[in-house]
């Protein structure tokens, strides 16, 4: 018989998780083929509407063209070791402000054969967060795209908005905000994956 | 074109992790979601997730007792620190990266934040290491042992001695950040944060002695395996075969 061990439990990242995690230059990804900068940014909001002055944000992404860097993704879809989709950014502990350096992702594929709308994936953890928080956004130019997508189409529609990362119209390269509310009015949107 | 593969990874099992607030935990309380997790489809982006390598490493990062770079040995107990990554079916993740913190001997962290306290530092010790799991999914590490160190959750609150862990696995769904805890501590009973894991699942967070990895007048040996949220179907699958 096969053994079925429990999972290790989480525990929190605790204050001091930037000795090892979110090194200086994480927070950027480089450029691939066909990418169009854009900047990420926003801040996380504990019950208080306080900003939380050191929340460690992991996202993962696929390509301009939706590929997944993963060897799941049997795709050619101009994969390359020099783009992982991969950024970890701590907030800032004066601004509270997190900023992230990527590309545009291109779409990619759900189980029912339809193009999901261009979206990024993000774990949120901290000091006093026993657990990942896992969520993804969207961009608010893509207005079309959002209301077709089987994930955002499943969120009470009441609740969406907190997933739509909203572009700073003028900005350059082109900034999407996009802030995390741990609890209260206006909660995140948090998934179980 | 070939499709890509979307692994259904099996449910992560809340009951057996913290809940979210915890309030012996002080800061727990207004950093919890009040809201209900929302199920979603599994798609490609949340069965992916970053790696195998996302970042150089090198062997020397697995030795913290010298990768401060600085030509000198740190000072403490020297602890080998090692075990397997494993799935819920007890197959070994291999390829995946393990990162670790941690505090010096005196329980002292090389961060900015961590200043309050006249614990000394170590100018040979960084206490941040990295490596990589082998085909059996087995890490390993030589350090100090950490100290505990007190802090401001309750009076005369003290953490256990213990080494932070993050892992990725094979997916974002299966990331897993913990700590490891040393058996027989006496403060374990006495720490909110080790004990907001349920008293079912608690002590899977403790590393044991174990007198074959000590080596002879060099360190003592601790083993503790990690278990990793995993693809589900392969369990059915093994009985099959068998």
């Amino acid at each position: 018989m096969t053994r079925h061990l429990g999972q290790t439990p989480s525990q929190t990242v605790g204050p001091f998780y930037s000795m090892r995690l979110a090194a200086e230059g994480d927070n950027v990804l480089p450029i691939p083929d066909g990418g169009q900068r854009i900047v990420v940014k926003g801040k996380v909001f504990d019950a208080d509407g306080k900003h939380v002055e050191d929340a460690l944000i992991e996202t993962w992404q696929a390509n301009p063209v939706g590929g997944y860097n993963h060897p799941d993704d049997l795709r050619e879809l101009g994969q390359s070791r020099e783009f992982t989709g991969f950024a970890r950014a701590q907030t800032d502990f004066q601004t509270g402000e997190y900023r992230i350096e990527t590309v545009k992702p291109g779409r990619v594929p759900d189980p029912e054969g339809e193009m999901q709308a261009p979206h990024i994936a993000m774990i949120i953890q901290g000091r006093g967060m026993l657990n990942p928080l896992f969520t993804r956004f969207y961009f608010s130019d893509e207005l079309q795209a959002n209301q077709q997508d089987i994930v955002l189409r499943a969120v009470p529609a009441g609740r969406r908005a907190t997933l739509i990362a909203t572009l700073d119209e003028g900005s350059d390269p082109p900034t999407y905000v996009f802030d995390v509310r741990l609890q209260g009015e206006s909660e995140t949107v948090f998934f179980d994956v | 074109m070939t499709e890509p593969i979307v692994r259904h990874y099996g449910p992560r099992a809340y009951p057996d992790h913290p809940p979210f607030s915890y309030p012996d935990y002080r800061s727990t309380v207004k950093r919890a979601p009040s809201q209900d997790l929302l199920g979603i489809v599994k798609t490609l982006t949340e069965s992916t997730g970053p790696g195998p390598i996302w970042s150089e490493i090198s062997e020397d990062d697995a030795d913290l007792t010298t990768n401060a770079g600085t030509g000198g040995e740190a000072i403490g107990e020297r602890i080998i620190v090692t075990g397997r990554v494993l799935d819920e079916h007890g197959i070994g993740v291999p390829g995946t990266i393990v990162e670790i913190w941690q505090t010096n001997a005196a329980g002292r962290y090389v961060h900015w934040r961590d200043s309050k306290r006249k614990a000394p530092l170590d100018p040979n010790f960084i206490g941040v290491g990295q490596c990589v799991t082998d085909e059996e999914g087995t890490y390993r590490f030589l350090t100090i042992r950490p100290g505990p160190y007190p802090w401001g959750n309750h009076p005369n609150a003290w953490r256990p001695a213990h080494i932070h862990f993050s892992l990725m696995g094979p997916a974002i769904g299966s990331r897993l950040v913990t700590q490891m805890y040393f058996e027989g501590d006496p403060l374990l009973p006495l720490d909110p944060i080790y004990n907001s894991a349920p008293g079912h699942s608690r002590e899977r967070m403790i590393g044991s002695y174990d007198h074959d990895i000590t080596e002879e007048g060099w360190a003592t040996g601790w083993r503790w395996d990690i278990v990793l949220r995993s693809e589900e179907g392969i369990l059915e699958e093994s009985e099959e075969d068998e």
